[in-house]
């Protein structure tokens, strides 16, 4: 088996020199995120702390630990640093880089510096160019990890020392590709933003009953029910693609811990509700007013995507669409069985009411963390 | 009516607190933050010279990482100083090797910058690009320049040593052999008695390799600590070749007491007591070692044989370190990958690929074993058939790893 080996040759040891599949950790890497949108790229890139020790000395008072202070005191020497071994240039022409923020994060080997900051590049790229040099003097066994974000989708690429040079087209590939994506955008975020199903869940959990003289009693028929879930889903729909549109094309933009935490008051609300009517008027009206709320919701994963403005049309109707075709899957799913089971007096007690109070107990405490809780 | 709905909100309200709570809990931890307070220590860095450097050869090899930085400054100034770059080299890879510590190697690369692109350079660099290029696991490109410094220089004993390890990791036992006696009337005895041992325990003669390498320990002069180490664990494994696992464990004990920091031997170790079902046994073995990755693989098999705690929250930690490693592009890790996936996640299939493309690279027993066990996981014997041909052709004995390719062939 590979191993180490000491051996004594003639006079004194040579030590050596073998050694296979013995390496505790892996190697040095850094993990470089950029999201190009518009003219603006910006960039984290974590610096595992480790390694800037080994370039710069951080821990200044040699105590054998890096503290935030001793990182914090450096900070303008650590960007200095790592951003003369980056450089991304548009077509050519060179992006100056704005620093905005330093903080640390967890990887899965150690404390990792995050530096944040901004390229604003003279136009939106067509193409990007990066090149990456990081460390590559002292230890050529570094990679750079990169995760792109911007027009026609994300990309990765590994940056080392024979590599250090890669240039990326940012021009979208294909209209009907970005449309699509924004589609599926759309669809992934309904199904994986748990508070948008549990806020529809919330208005559709009474869809197959009626509040009759204070008491809930089953529909007639299941044509009812789907004139009532229809009315809700497009009055939510028309509410969020004004407030997306108007977010995505910057027009009016909210603070985004007071839009997560609103959303989260929003089902809390809408699960009340339907616990004791405090909303008055119909379903639909609330779900109208709900749903300019979560527009701006939504109007954040589209600034993830990065968009240019060309695209941006074309984005926010595939993002609506998707949107659309999520809910609308849920609520073929939800509704017949909702309505098969619609007169049992459980469906009432467990699912309207039970479901309800369960539903607003979980928003309580995301809107509490979201509203209060720093992170 | 009433007190029911009371109660089913009550309920529901539990439900859905606990519920919440738990799943903030599961969320992302790798959010970037802002340490609340400058006396925050963020990194505790190695200890400026391993325990194991410390003891060793009375602190002559191990003068630590203030004589590294002194010698880096120093080439920094001159970097075209050939016995200092390449004295750096080896600083760095025996470093590197007493910690587990990957990053030393690149360390060294660096010294040797000015030369490590050359076709032919220096007989220094050459041994040194070999060891290196060897432990990411270019083994063919090793193999061309340790042939090239010994077609140079013929009694490099070094070279011929690491030549003959390489090519036994690749499975080719004559080669390795070759190069064994080559070593003979170059280095000390039990060096090479070492090196022969070793490949004959691999091709059919397990049991002659282990008397012959017992009797060359036993005449052999007081080693130091590390050599004596070396050879115990060597022992050891061709004990256990041979199938007696009560001298296995004596000697991994042994060369554990010499040398506690040597990793290798105790993952060893606590394979051996897995096999043998004693997992509970070889918690104490691995507890505290958790940055290791082999040892935490091992820590968190144990703990699940054993039904032990902690297992769980090991899992996801090798999880995420396999994904770092397969991000970089690292193949490093796949055989150990493999067993996670066949052992701790349970997935055969995605096991049986990791196995197939390590056994393009490398074919010790522990590959040959991996791809057995997940080709029987995953119901596919009859993609196993090239270990099989080649466990045949090599006259391997390890009566595990026969029992298994007994099973795996029936299965066929």
């Amino acid at each position: 088996m590979i191993r180490r080996v000491w051996i004594a040759v003639c006079a004194g040891f040579l030590v050596a020199l073998v050694s296979g599949p013995v390496w505790a950790h892996k190697p040095s890497d850094a993990y470089l995120t950029l999201e190009a949108a518009g003219a603006a790229v910006d960039a984290r890139w974590d610096i595992a702390l480790r390694d800037l020790e080994y370039a710069m000395h951080l821990d200044t008072d040699d105590s054998g630990s890096i503290t935030w202070g001793e990182l914090r005191n450096r900070r303008s020497d650590v960007e200095a640093y790592a951003f003369e071994r980056l450089t991304v240039s548009v077509d050519g022409l060179p992006c100056p880089k704005v620093p905005t923020d330093l903080q640390v994060v967890e990887h899965s080997d150690g404390t990792y510096a995050a530096l944040r900051f901004r390229f604003a590049c003279p136009r939106a790229p067509v193409q990007l160019d990066v090149k990456y040099s990081l460390f590559f003097d002292i230890d050529p066994q570094h990679h750079g990890l990169l995760r792109l974000r911007g027009p026609g989708g994300e990309r990765t690429a590994i940056f080392t020392a024979t590599a250090p040079m890669q240039r990326f087209e940012m021009s979208d590939t294909g209209r009907a590709q970005s449309f699509f994506s924004a589609v599926r955008e759309g669809i992934g975020h309904i199904w994986a933003g748990i508070d948008h199903l549990l806020f529809l869940l919330a208005l559709l959990l009474p869809s197959v009953l009626r509040r009759e003289g204070g008491a809930w009693r089953p529909v007639s028929d299941f044509k009812a029910a789907c004139r009532d879930v229809l009315g809700i889903v497009t009055a939510f729909t028309v509410a969020h693609s004004i407030t997306l549109s108007l977010a995505a094309l910057d027009v009016v933009r909210l603070p985004s811990r007071l839009v997560e935490a609103g959303i989260a008051a929003s089902v809390v609300l809408a699960a009340v509700n339907n616990l004791v009517p405090i909303l008055r008027g119909e379903r639909r009206m609330a779900a109208f007013a709900l749903g300019l709320l979560h527009g701006f919701g939504f109007s954040a994963v589209l600034v993830d995507l990065g968009l240019s403005r060309d695209q941006l049309v074309r984005v926010l109707l595939g993002f609506n669409v998707g949107v659309e075709l999520g809910q609308f899957a849920a609520v073929a799913l939800f509704l017949p069985l909702a309505y098969l089971v619609r007169t049992r007096p459980l469906y009432r007690r467990l699912g309207l009411l039970g479901g309800s109070a369960a539903i607003a107990a979980v928003a309580a405490v995301w809107f509490i963390e979201r509203a209060f809780v720093v992170t | 009516m009433r007190r029911a709905f009371v109660v089913t909100v009550c309920v529901a309200l539990l439900v859905g607190v606990v519920w919440s709570a738990t799943a903030s809990r599961r969320g992302p931890s790798d959010a970037p933050y802002v340490p609340v307070d400058d006396a925050v220590i963020l990194s505790s860095l190695p200890p400026s010279v391993p325990r194991s450097a410390r003891a060793a050869n009375g602190g002559a090899a191990g003068a630590g990482e203030g004589e590294l930085a002194r010698w880096r400054k120093e080439l920094e100034r001159d970097p075209g100083n050939l016995p200092l770059a390449t004295q750096l080299a080896k600083r760095n890879i025996e470093e590197g090797r007493a910690r587990s510590d990957p990053r030393y190697l690149g360390r060294a690369q660096a010294a040797l910058a000015p030369w490590w692109n050359e076709a032919s350079p220096p007989a220094d660099v050459l041994l040194l690009r070999a060891t290196i290029r060897q432990s990411t696991h270019e083994f063919d490109a090793a193999l061309a320049d340790l042939d090239q410094l010994l077609q140079r220089e013929p009694d490099d004993a070094q070279a011929w040593l690491t030549r003959s390890i390489v090519l036994s990791v690749r499975g080719d036992y004559a080669e390795s052999r070759a190069s064994c006696v080559r070593l003979r009337g170059l280095a000390n005895q039990l060096v090479s008695a070492q090196c022969v041992a070793a490949v004959e325990s691999l091709s059919g003669h397990a049991k002659e390799a282990y008397a012959n390498l017992l009797s060359a320990f036993q005449r052999a002069n007081p080693l130091g600590f590390a050599e004596r180490a070396w050879i115990l664990s060597s022992l050891g494994e061709i004990a256990i070749r041979a199938g007696d696992d009560v001298s296995g464990e004596r000697h991994y004990r042994a060369a554990l007491d010499a040398d506690p920091s040597d990793g290798y031997t105790r993952a060893a170790y606590a394979d051996l007591l897995i096999d043998e079902g004693r997992a509970a046994e070889a918690i104490p073995w691995l507890r505290d070692r958790e940055n290791d990755d082999n040892l935490l693989l091992r820590l968190t098999i144990a703990e699940t044989d054993a039904h032990s705690e902690g297992a769980t929250a090991h899992v996801q930690t090798l999880r995420a370190r396999y994904l770092a490693s397969q991000e970089r592009g690292d193949v490093v890790h796949r055989r150990e990958q493999a067993r996670f996936q066949l052992g701790l996640v349970h997935d055969a299939k995605s096991a049986l690929e990791l196995a197939k493309a390590n056994w393009q690279v490398q074919r010790e027993p522990a590959d040959a074993r991996i791809f057995l066990e997940a080709a029987l996981a995953a119901q596919r014997p009859n993609e196993a058939t090239p270990v099989l041909e080649f466990l045949e052709a090599s006259g391997a004995e390890e009566p595990r790893l026969a029992a298994l390719a007994a099973r795996v062939r029936q299965g066929r």
